[in-house]
């Protein structure tokens, strides 16, 4: 597929737990464009990491398995490479930028060993070049006094610092695509806005390609320019970040919207709250995952799962009805 | 009893410091300047929402509120009464009409009880109504909160977290309290869950005329449910108004900066933004800035904020803020 840097076709991964399998990820279909930003947004569960950690093969198997699907990076198929070859993948043409910057990092070996470390790894560099490409990185995720601080242990940094570390680490091999998994939802807001800021600037320097997995639909529309929305395991609606925001279909994605009170918010009027819980899946869903919580549920919805379909240019939507006319989609 | 001016909680110059030990004899080396000298009002039947960031003290304020900790200095007058000075069963009285909602729905309450304990348990610690009647109250208190009452048998583990914290609810309005602190009581669930528990707490509010002290770190909600707004940092109340001249108007740099930094759901409006972006985290409330505490990353510092601690005063009427800058 021409222009895209990452293209996942029909994923689908399982877990088994004491309960029975839960089927996580049910059929994902997308892909990155060059120097886009993806934001992949939904609630947890929703199956929006799991996603992205199964095309990284980093899902703990057991009692993860990926059990379907292909996820195209560079002319090659992340799901059937070897181990090795995967892990030159990693961290060097794809980084990554997880959660929580407390316990990504490892406690006893200094930032400076953790930075160099990839870079000694996947680029070969000496020790001394890593030390000097570790400072630099360190300063251009805005850390100050970067050389002494490489002598720093991750206890001696804030949480909005360690995040920055994170972030110049995934970058530490100038990566083709970011994989960023709620990397500010552990931060203050200043700090969120901080790391927000940095993650724009450095794209535009560099020029690569991100995906954003966030609950936040804040800061998505300030930082993506598609938007990927899932839930239970699917992908339930995808669109330009602006026809989202200003003509969302999915019944799902309309409840979301108007649960968030705004900050810039004038009118005191009652929010608008889905009702009921999102769905653990048990089994593949033979009907629509999002019918009992759905205000607009139709007979249909309960005999067939919709498959994502163009709406219009650019949007497509799993959704058997029309919600601007309340009937079944032409 | 519905006067609405009516002044129902007063805190003056209210401290919690937490002391610091070291070394072999124990000695008291610092503290932790978690509160550092707020005073405020709440009216009864009002929310009014308390922000800021980890770390500013805002929960340690709702905590020494309800005597939860000790406050090292200060009064809090609910009713008139000071309850810093009340001791033992006079505190214990009194607490009934002061209630808490916390934070993490899978914490606070108690695995090894049944939903009906962990609801029943203030009433019958408090015994207000005969044993035989708490289970018929628990049920009608469930149906309060949207729970069906039939579950009053279940174990906290067979709930979500969204009805975990409408259990906490229940459990906090059983005594009939007119005060409720409500400690982050969404930021741990889900988005489309958080509009589910906050309806919630609106229509309590007005069935019950309660009054919420509604702790958050989330701006947009806290613009959403209440009626005035307090601004903490480090320990110290930076800005207190009414909700809408708080959020049109901000005058304390830090609140401006704050309001600049939450992201707004809709593209358009969010680009059209001005943003002030601050640089570096929170100083340590071990060792607090001089003057000021904001001044260190206060984008219009002087010389002025280093010398002097700026007075929370009235620049407008209801409006407080503490800053040199604000004429």
């Amino acid at each position: 597929m021409p222009g895209f840097v990452l293209d996942i076709k029909g994923l689908e991964t399982q877990f088994k737990t004491p309960d029975g399998v839960v089927h996580a990820v049910n059929g994902v279909s997308f892909g990155l464009k060059e120097g886009e930003t993806l934001g992949v947004v939904g609630e947890s569960g929703c199956g929006k990491s799991v996603t992205m950690l199964s095309a990284l093969r980093l899902i703990p198997s057991p009692p993860g398995k990926v059990t379907a699907g292909e996820a195209w990076f560079a002319g090659r198929d992340l799901l059937k490479m070897s181990n090795e070859e995967i892990r030159q993948v990693r961290g060097a043409q794809i980084g990554m930028v997880f959660q929580d910057p407390m316990t990504s990092l490892n406690p006893v070996l200094t930032i400076g060993r953790q930075l160099e470390e990839p870079l000694m790894l996947h680029v070969g560099m000496t020790k001394s070049q890593a030390s000097d490409r570790a400072a630099e990185l360190l300063s251009i995720v805005g850390i100050p006094n970067a050389k002494d601080r490489l002598k720093d242990y991750p206890h001696q940094y804030s949480g909005g610092m360690r995040q920055r570390v994170m972030i110049a680490m995934a970058l530490a091999c100038s990566p083709q695509v970011l994989i960023a998994d709620e990397p500010t939802t552990a931060l203050d807001v200043t700090i969120q806005a901080q790391i927000v800021e940095l993650v724009k600037r450095l794209r535009d320097e560099i020029g690569m390609s991100i995906i954003w997995i966030t609950h936040d639909l804040g800061i998505v529309a300030g930082l993506a320019h598609r938007v990927i929305v899932m839930y239970g395991g699917y992908i339930i609606e995808e669109a330009m970040i602006n026809e989202l925001f200003a003509n969302p279909k999915h019944p799902y994605t309309i409840g979301l919207l108007g649960s968030l009170p705004r900050v810039d918010g004038r009118e005191n009027s009652r929010l608008i709250s889905i009702e009921g819980q999102p769905p653990v899946l048990y089994q593949k869903p033979q009907a629509c995952p999002f019918a009992p919580r759905c205000k607009w549920v139709m007979e249909k919805c309960w005999q067939a799962n919709p498959a994502l379909e163009t709406a219009s240019v650019d949007h497509r939507v799993a959704c058997w009805v029309d919600v601007a006319t309340g009937r079944p989609r032409a | 009893m519905s006067n609405e001016a009516e002044t129902l909680l007063k805190v003056e110059d209210l401290k919690m410091h937490f002391p610091i030990y070291r070394g072999l004899f124990q000695r008291r080396v610092g503290a932790v300047h978690a509160v550092d000298g707020i005073s405020f009002e709440v009216k009864r039947g009002e929310t009014l929402g308390l922000v800021g960031e980890s770390g500013c003290g805002k929960s340690t304020t709702g905590r020494s509120i309800l005597q939860l900790y000790k406050p090292t200095n200060g009064k809090v007058l609910f009713e008139g009464v000071n309850l810093v000075d009340l001791t033992g069963e006079d505190l214990r009285k009194t607490r009934r009409r002061l209630q808490m909602i916390f934070q993490d729905p899978y914490a606070s309450l108690n695995p090894r009880m049944t939903v009906e304990d962990i609801v029943g348990e203030p009433l019958l610690v408090h015994g207000v109504i005969p044993k035989e009647e708490i289970p018929e109250r628990v049920k009608h208190l469930l149906e309060l909160v949207n729970l069906n009452p039939a579950f009053s048998s279940r174990y906290p583990h067979e709930f979500s977290g969204g009805q975990r914290q409408r259990i906490g609810i229940a459990r906090a309005i059983a005594l009939q309290p007119s005060f409720i602190v409500c400690d982050e009581p969404i930021s741990a669930l889900d988005v489309s869950i958080q509009a589910q528990v906050v309806n919630l707490l609106e229509d309590l509010q007005k069935q019950f005329n309660l009054t919420y002290l509604f702790i958050a770190h989330d701006l947009s909600m806290v613009r959403h449910i209440s009626k005035r707004v307090a601004v903490m940092y480090l320990g110290v109340m930076v800005e207190l108004s009414s909700r809408d001249e708080l959020y049109e108007n901000p005058l304390h740099p830090y609140t401006q900066a704050l309001l600049s930094a939450v992201p707004i759901p809709d593209p358009v409006a969010d680009a059209k933004r001005k943003r002030v972006l601050l640089e570096g985290d929170v100083p340590s409330p071990v060792n607090p800035p001089s003057g000021c505490r904001f001044r260190t990353r206060c984008p219009i510092a002087d010389k002025v904020c280093s010398e002097s601690r700026p007075d929370f005063r009235e620049v407008k009427p209801g409006h407080f803020v503490a800053c040199h800058m604000v004429k």
